[in-house]
């Protein structure tokens, strides 16, 4: 078995909490105390209303594709092209960039923007568990 | 005496320059800057020393441009790499100017990407933020797959096409046939355009621009001195920016809230309208962005770019020619600044088989969320 080659994200105090959750198959984000607007960064204050104050909270996981591409130039070490890269827009209303897993060939077709996808967690590492997205009510591959 | 004069004048384009464009591995960027801005300080019909000020761009190396030079500026800043840091470049030298607190300000670009192998994408590559910790473990990175992935949100909202994109890439590819300094000088048929590989799918090699190593320089000067130069004055007549780099994700909109902000200030300043408009030059680093500026300039309704372009409305003989150099597709990346030197131009109607008749009003766009244009006129506002 070959070690894994991609990226990882570096954890630090801002973000530990994000992955704590992932690695227990949760998805967190922080969300503003004030006006209720949940973040993709990790910072105390918040980029809707300026307040400074945030608390995590749990989302459902269920989201639908916003956009998506797919590579076919080698930009990291690890990664097989072509492959996927979406960003999906959570019921909740943030959205995050990942990896569409469960498809047949992974093409575009297969995952069209307005798609309901569902979270899993793909543990790549000890210490880090990616959040993946797969289309809703389908098996994971 | 206050800070600043009241000077109720205008700021002109007295001088222009540029190097080759291509791989130009016996300079760096800091002697592409010194060439193109010795052709403009010629083209002015001025020595270097007449400079008082010199505002950089992408070239970073500013001690050792003023120890060849052997100038010595009243005004000196570097402004870092992104072709977004073009507006505000220009607004620092226009800004000195309207003060005046200086006479005679240079713009300078230097870029030797191609000989130093920049890349865009990859670890190094910050574009976007929470790059690091989201978007790299997915392999999400670079400039071009954002552009790939903004287009499929327009084809899916709107109906854009691919062919769309391509009559972008083609008509840009066509103008660079009729500019002997272009990098790429060959036209390209719709299949060739589909027979490009992908690069980050949808978008193919034709819908990137072209990286290599050039210099640009441009000097202004106010509008009263400005008619007493070797060369017919080019008149700012309006230049407005906004800046809305809010979160790590794709702009909402295609930044259209902040490009229409800026559409409505550039020609309110400038007043004129867009019919007054003779020819556009266009930020294309990749061709999706084009649709893009076009609907937030007001060029277009708001999701009818791809139609708009398709019917050859940005070539010489469409209404409003775009990127008439063959733009950052053909000609060269230059990030902005050789479309602003073709604008010059353009109204100075010196460009031969690519001069755009009658160009007395040109508009040079950058597409959102930092979004930037300037309307160049040959009569003052
Ligand atoms: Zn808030």
């Amino acid at each position: 078995m070959s070690a894994y080659q991609k990226p990882l994200p570096v954890i630090d105090d801002h973000n530990r909490r994000y992955w704590a959750a992932t690695r227990e198959g949760r998805l967190e984000l922080p969300r503003c105390d004030a006006c209720g607007a949940f973040h993709t960064y990790f910072e105390p204050w918040c980029n809707a209303c300026g307040h400074e104050g945030v608390h995590w909270e749990q989302l459902s996981g269920r989201g639908r594709i916003w956009a998506n591409c797919r590579f076919h130039k080698v930009y990291f070490p690890g990664f097989e092209t072509p492959y996927n890269v979406a960003m999906v827009e959570l019921e909740e209303g943030p959205r995050l960039v990942t990896n569409i897993v469960g498809l047949e060939h992974g093409t575009l077709d297969e995952m069209p923007i307005g798609l309901a996808v569902e979270v899993v967690f793909d543990a790549v590492t000890p210490e880090v568990t990616l959040v993946k997205f797969k289309p809703a009510g389908k098996a994971a591959a | 005496m206050s800070l600043t004069s009241n000077r109720k004048d205008s700021v002109a384009v007295v001088g222009v320059g540029m190097t080759d464009f291509g791989k130009l591995p016996d300079h760096d960027a800091t002697s592409l800057g010194i060439w193109a801005l010795r052709n403009a300080a010629e083209d002015a019909g001025l020595t270097l020393k007449d400079i008082d000020g010199i505002a950089f761009h992408r070239l970073s190396d500013y001690q050792k441009f003023i120890q060849i030079t052997s100038m010595s500026p009243r005004l000196l800043t570097v402004n870092p790499g992104a072709g977004r840091m073009l507006g505000g470049t220009l607004q620092i030298a226009v800004q000195a100017i309207l003060s005046g607190m200086l006479d005679t300000v240079a713009v300078v670009y230097g870029n030797d990407g191609r000989t130093a192998g920049a890349r865009y994408g990859g670890k190094e590559d910050r574009y976007g933020t929470s790059a690091e910790q989201l978007w790299f473990p997915y392999g999400m990175t670079s400039p071009g797959a954002i552009h790939a992935m903004a287009f499929q949100r327009h084809a899916a909202l709107y109906g854009t096409t691919i062919e769309q994109l391509a009559t972008i890439s083609r008509t840009f590819r066509d103008h660079a046939l009729l500019n002997p300094g272009a990098v790429m000088r060959k036209p390209i048929s719709m299949q060739d355009y589909l027979d490009a590989p992908f690069i980050c799918e949808p978008l193919r090699r034709l819908d990137y621009c072209l990286i290599n190593d050039g210099g640009v320089a441009m000097i202004l000067t106010s509008g009263e001195r400005a008619r007493d130069m070797r060369r017919k004055p080019v008149y700012l007549r309006g230049m407005a920016q906004l800046s809305r780099l809010a979160q790590g994700e794709l702009p909402e909109d295609f930044g259209y809230a902040t490009m229409q902000q800026v559409s409505g200030r550039v020609h309110e300043m400038a007043g004129v309208s867009r019919e007054d408009v003779a020819a556009l030059m266009i930020y294309d680093n990749f061709t999706p962005t084009v649709l893009f500026t076009l609907e937030g300039f007001g060029y277009c309704p708001r999701g009818e770019g791809g139609r708009f372009v398709e019917d050859g409305v940005l070539s010489l003989k469409g209404r409003y020619p775009t990127n008439t150099n063959g733009g950052h597709l053909s000609e060269s990346y230059m990030q902005g600044w050789s479309l602003n030197v073709e604008a010059v131009r353009q109204v100075r109607g010196e460009l031969g088989t690519r001069q755009v008749p009658e160009a007395g009003i040109v508009q040079y766009l950058q597409g959102g969320p930092l979004s930037t244009s300037v309307i160049y006129g040959r009569e003052p506002s």
